[in-house]
């Protein structure tokens, strides 16, 4: 394929919150800001952006991505908004790296935010439009039936326990208390402390559950003979791949999920992996249940079916052990503002790939990384493969 | 059935609504604009040095090279109307008895969108200047409606 | 954290930051009302939800028939061959017992949705809905269900003709 190498070279994020005092517009400038100071360039540099950001109906507010594009330093460039649902984190750097592969553009930024707390009194009840309106909202459908339900199907099949699951809670709350921008950090949370928070959906718990944040993650991406100048740690995008399943997620196997293989498989080929146990270093899935973590490293192959609590249990996703997953806390620690979540994973691989992940890092001196992020009504697979390598 | 035709006796359509309701911080910018017109009665506004631009209402950031802005102005209470026009129709379509004017009113670099009154529909004019009339300090919530409407200011 | 930043921008607040007026904010509300067109399979679909059955679609090329029916194979790209009458009877795919209401209020007595694969489509082809008349302690993957409908003159056409599914024995129906 004779794309242009493409590069990150500069990222930048703010607190995951609750509820944030500061605007979506706000939000969005701080970490746009943020990822220009980290490599010293300016909006002069930056020829494109692409942004990310949930569909209108959350925050009521017509073309979302057009009313922030000016914290996003888009005035007066190319603009493009992608939209995914929880997919967009990881969707919006493959949106960047084409900008920048197909020859168009130089720099571009790329930028996600979420600002979900505007939905009062909870915005969960926005998700009531991921339902189809005629066949499925009539009976007041709730987000939580779908992951309680996928979660179920998923124990049952491989005779899985909430224990072996909620272990997966564990690791990555712990991990993020070594994450500055955190909401749910805690260095001491145990096994019991999941098991014994209430069910909101047997067999979800709250602590089983990402909650509603606010936050918004930029990166700067360029092209080699840019990225080259701008930092002497540039980190490569290696491959890209996404992938949809069909619409009605009733008629389909709830215990696997299909697209993100699919889209794993593009993204190994595009990189020349060809046994991604050995060659992926550090894995970021999508995590906005615990149960997910797992189902998404069966997906990404990573792990055999059914598998992937068994390594949760050996201790081998560990940030110190031979497959670190989610050394950034994930969504389960540092919080899900539903666009910018997936984002922060790939500036966590950026971070650790340059060694710069502080208490967070991976030893060894990872070469290659993985995130992968996951949209919609169990829909979308986004993944994305950065390394040291270009 | 022919996979082509509706059924007759299907419903034609699904009514449904969309439940929307929002909670809108006024953010960290916003606070001080709102503040300043609930308490003090002013309209503020943001300069950048790197750009030679105000900004009104005021923002924390530069939209042209995101510098951060901290220079806060008072913008003063008057402007000139850049734009109008006039509403004959309520929003649900139902006529309204004396046209509403709504104008662009230009302050500096930036400006307001409100509404005109005490006005003469014979004197409205691009370019007249305007003066905003405030509700008294103890109706004011730290919203834009603080400012009840920009009259043209007398001779 | 790269070592450049020390600080993170972004201000959280608390509940009572909103009750106590420490900022100042504002209340909206969009009215976004709609009449979906129900379209000529789904409308098919909630006319025989009226008459008491459920229909699915089948394609001959893929030998699939899937609920609900569409007119288009999403997989071959054909159209659809033909409607198939279903059975009222299926088995339970996966199911929760939910606490909460769709905008976050605690229920006492759990919802009990469901994944349930009809018999007569094709194998993991289903559709939610809802489980009642039993514990939800008995509920397990692959209980045998059936629906529970509305008496004829209360049907609307919509999903909720169905108003839930019971367990049943093996060998009824």
């Amino acid at each position: 394929m004779s794309m242009r190498k493409v590069a990150v070279v500069g990222a930048g994020m703010t607190k995951f919150v609750r509820r944030a005092q500061e605007t979506a517009k706000e939000l969005t400038w701080h970490a746009t800001r943020m990822a220009l100071e980290s490599c010293e360039m300016t909006l002069d540099d930056i020829e494109a952006v692409c942004l990310g950001t949930a569909p209108d109906s959350f925050d009521g507010v017509h073309m979302k991505a057009e009313y922030l594009s000016d914290g996003a330093g888009a005035w007066g460039k190319p603009f493009m908004r992608s939209y995914v649902g929880g997919g967009t984190g990881v969707f919006t750097p493959i949106q960047g790296w084409y900008h920048v592969a197909s020859g168009l553009f130089d720099a571009v930024l790329v930028v996600c935010e979420e600002k979900m707390s505007s939905y009062y009194p909870h915005a969960q009840a926005a998700f009531l439009t991921i339902f189809d309106h005629t066949t499925e909202r009539p009976l007041k459908p709730n987000l939580l039936w779908i992951f309680a339900m996928e979660m179920n199907r998923y124990m049952h099949t491989y005779g899985l326990s909430k224990e072996d699951i909620a272990r997966v809670a564990v690791k990555n709350k712990r991990n993020a208390a070594d994450h500055p921008c955190a909401l749910l950090g805690d260095a001491n949370i145990t096994v019991e402390d999941i098991l014994n928070s209430e069910v909101l959906a047997w067999p979800v718990n709250r602590l089983d559950v990402s909650p509603v944040t606010d936050g918004a993650v930029a990166l700067v991406l360029a092209a080699e003979h840019v990225a080259k100048r701008i930092t002497d740690k540039p980190v490569w995008i290696q491959g890209v791949g996404w992938n949809l399943d069909t619409a009605y997620w009733t008629n389909r196997d709830l215990a696997y999920p299909r697209y993100v293989e699919y889209a794993a498989r593009m993204a190994y080929e595009m990189a020349g992996i060809k046994e991604p146990r050995k060659e992926i270093h550090i894995v970021e899935p999508y995590d906005p249940f615990d149960y997910k973590e797992c189902h998404h490293l069966e997906g990404l192959l990573l792990a055999d079916r059914g598998q992937a609590p068994q390594l949760v249990a050996d201790g081998v996703t560990l940030r110190d052990g031979n497959m670190p997953v989610c050394p950034s806390g994930g969504l389960l620690g540092v919080g899900n503002p539903i666009a910018a979540a997936g984002l922060m994973k790939v500036a966590e691989l950026f971070w650790q790939l340059r060694g710069e992940a502080g208490a967070r890092q991976v030893p060894g001196q990872p070469k290659r990384g993985l995130a992968q992020a996951w949209g919609d009504l169990m829909q979308v697979g986004t993944v994305i493969i950065l390394g040291t390598n270009p | 059935m022919s996979l082509l035709e509706r059924h007759p006796q299907a419903p034609n359509a699904w009514l449904g609504n969309l439940p929307v309701t929002s909670r809108y911080t006024a953010g960290v910018a916003g606070e001080k604009f709102f503040r300043a017109l609930k308490d003090e009665g002013k309209i503020l506004g943001t300069y950048c040095e790197h750009c030679d631009i105000t900004y009104i209402p005021g923002r924390i950031f530069c939209e042209r090279c995101m510098a951060e802005l901290d220079e806060w102005h008072d913008m003063g209470t008057t402007g000139e109307v850049f734009t109008f026009t006039l509403l004959f129709e309520n929003i649900d379509g139902t006529p309204v008895e004396e046209p509403i004017v709504v104008a662009f009113i230009r302050i500096a670099d930036g400006g307001l969108i409100h509404q005109l009154g005490e006005i003469d529909l014979d004197e409205l004019s691009i370019g007249m200047p305007v003066e905003a009339v405030l509700k008294p300090e103890k109706e004011r919530e730290g919203s834009i409606l603080d400012i009840q409407y920009f009259r043209p200011i007398p001779e | 954290m790269t070592s450049k930043f020390k600080q993170f921008p972004g201000t959280p607040l608390s509940e009572a930051d909103f009750q106590e007026g420490k900022i100042l904010f504002r209340h909206d509300e969009m009215k976004g009302d709609f009449a979906w067109d129900t379209g000529i399979a789904i409308g098919s679909y909630l006319a025989a939800l009226k008459e008491g059955f459920l229909l699915g679609g089948y394609c001959q090329t893929c030998r699939k028939t899937v609920i609900p029916p569409r007119t288009v194979c999403e997989w071959c790209f054909r159209p659809m061959d033909s409607y198939v009458r279903l059975e009222d009877t299926g088995t339970v795919n996966t199911f929760s017992l939910c606490y909460v209401t769709w905008d976050v209020k605690r229920i006492e007595e759990p919802e009990l949705p469901a994944v349930i694969e009809i018999d007569g489509a094709s194998p993991l082809h289903g559709i939610m809905h809802k489980l009642g008349e039993v514990d939800p302690q008995d509920i397990h993957i692959g209980m045998r269900v059936k629906a529970v409908w509305k008496p004829p003159e209360e049907r609307d056409g919509a999903i909720t003709d169905i108003l839930y599914f019971k367990p049943i024995q093996e060998g009824e129906s």
